[in-house]
């Protein structure tokens, strides 16, 4: 099969006529240390939520929360602002962070 | 009917805007500019042009807004100059990497420091690589007519890239010549309502100027490149319109008095004129001499150049920007490598003169001439030589 993606593909300007395709980009890639979650020191406060920039933590119906590992860039900006403690930011690949 | 007025080149230029029927114009005043952006604003004030004039706070935000408002399918102007291009710099390029075909007017001045309003390029040649198309206009008719060529230009489909029109500061833009306006129905004839094809559309939705890994900036740039060089024949052909249909044709490249010379005489922008003197009187003196005047800088004329220098025996350049710690004038070095290895190519003396507003008398272009047949034929040229500097 012919590539689709030789200089001869690009779009006028380099346009992006599909909409939404940064979706797809991984910056899970990015991330050199992750964020452990610990429910039990969550109290539903949401201040992770606001200050993720790369909106990779999610809500859940019972308040408590999730990371988007496809999007978490472990850039540590959860665990430094959460009030109670509740992340604790570990190297990628590490036991600890495998046990998960 | 046309007809033939004195006005000031600036204005003239403003009035070749007014009947391109602009719809947007961003523009920041700077000498020696002023006179064209002006112009226009009085034009829309006094209601002889639907536009919309965007007042901005500078050149980098004059050329943004001309992004957007391209980017929407708006015909779409702006003119600058010297340290104003400079400022702007960063967004001229991105102008002509998402392909949107803005027109801009450059009042050549020199740039600072010290701070100089005169004419000369160095504003220009700091923007060379910028992916524009690039031309530059020698007297004000040019400038009026290369103004609504390049909105034609810019906006075939064929091309889709920005087109930077370069008139020198003060000598062109300040000075009151007879031009020839043409009338309005020629003007529509010539040039058709703007149809960019890909447009902000809320309908439509697309991403302009969006981020490229390396994965991906290699091929968008190869891409560009082809474009801007697949722009060559288009250029010609609009060119050949625009003589159809007002019956004044430009060139890429211009000969005059080449026949038989063994020495040509290579200029850009408004002091072509004033060494034609120069190469008139020579001839009269049995000289064997001719001139060579690059209308179009990019993308580069190369055949036509090779073409236009065939059987010379000597070259001789004149820069008005130094290409500082390099080899020379910008203009020079450009075309030593444009003839680098070919067979039988001119030898080439260079000189740097007329920075920061200085004349060139036709009688120091005689001495060019003259002392560039000198050191041509000792094999003595080197790099270039700065005419007219006090020692």
């Amino acid at each position: 099969m012919a590539r689709k993606d030789t200089w001869k593909d690009v779009e006028k300007g380099a346009i992006v006529t599909r909409p939404g395709s940064a979706r797809e980009y991984k910056t899970g890639d990015w991330r050199s240390q992750r964020p452990i979650y610990d429910k039990d020191r969550c109290i539903k406060c949401g201040v992770c939520y606001l200050y993720c920039p790369e909106a990779a933590i999610k809500i859940k119906e019972d308040g408590f929360i999730e990371i988007d590992e496809y999007y978490c860039k472990g850039c540590g900006i959860c665990a430094r602002e959460c009030i109670t403690g509740a992340f604790k930011m570990v190297p990628e690949g590490k036991e600890e962070a495998k046990k998960k | 009917m046309s007809k033939r007025v004195g006005i000031e080149v600036s204005l003239a230029i403003a009035e070749a805007v007014k009947m391109a029927k602009v719809d947007v114009i961003a523009a920041y005043p700077i000498t020696p500019q002023t006179h064209i952006v002006e112009g226009l604003a009085e034009i829309i004030a006094e209601g002889h042009l639907d536009a919309e004039y965007i007042c901005v706070e500078s050149e980098h935000s004059a050329m943004s807004a001309c992004l957007g408002s391209a980017a929407v399918g708006a015909r779409t102007y702006t003119a600058t100059a010297g340290q104003g291009l400079e400022l702007m710099h960063e967004v001229v390029y991105i102008a002509a990497s998402m392909r949107l075909p803005i027109v801009m007017s450059v009042a050549n001045r020199a740039l600072s420091s010290p701070l100089s309003v005169w004419g000369d390029h160095s504003d220009v040649m700091a923007v060379r690589d910028t992916g524009w198309i690039q031309v530059f206009c020698e007297n004000g008719q040019e400038a009026f007519d290369l103004t609504l060529w390049a909105f034609r230009c810019a906006e075939d489909k064929r091309v889709l890239f920005p087109v930077m029109v370069n008139v020198d500061g003060f000598h062109l833009t300040h000075v009151v010549e007879p031009i020839e306006l043409p009338e309005q129905e020629l003007v529509d004839k010539f040039l058709p309502p703007n149809q960019y094809p890909e447009t902000l559309d809320p309908a439509h939705p697309v991403t302009m100027g969006a981020f490229a890994v390396p994965q991906f900036y290699t091929e968008i740039k190869r891409s560009q490149e082809v474009a801007l060089e697949a722009t060559r024949p288009v250029i010609r052909e609009t060119l050949d319109e625009f003589a159809k249909i007002f019956g004044r044709k430009y060139n890429a490249v211009e000969k005059y008095m080449t026949e038989g010379a063994e020495t040509l005489l290579l200029t850009m922008g408004s002091y072509s004129q004033t060494a034609s003197l120069a190469v008139n009187e020579l001839r009269k003196k049995g000289e064997k001499v001719g001139q060579i005047r690059l209308r179009l800088w990019r993308p580069f004329p190369f055949d036509e150049l090779r073409e236009a220098v065939k059987g010379a025996k000597r070259l001789i350049i004149l820069d008005r920007a130094i290409s500082s710690g390099g080899p020379g004038g910008p203009v020079a070095s450009e075309i030593r490598s444009a003839l680098y290895g070919i067979p039988g190519a001119p030898k080439i003396a260079a000189f740097i003169a007329g920075l920061g507003g200085r004349d060139i008398l036709p009688e120091q272009f005689v001495e060019m001439i003259k002392h560039g047949i000198e050191v041509a034929d000792k094999g003595q040229e080197g790099p270039y030589e700065m005419l007219g500097v006090r020692e």
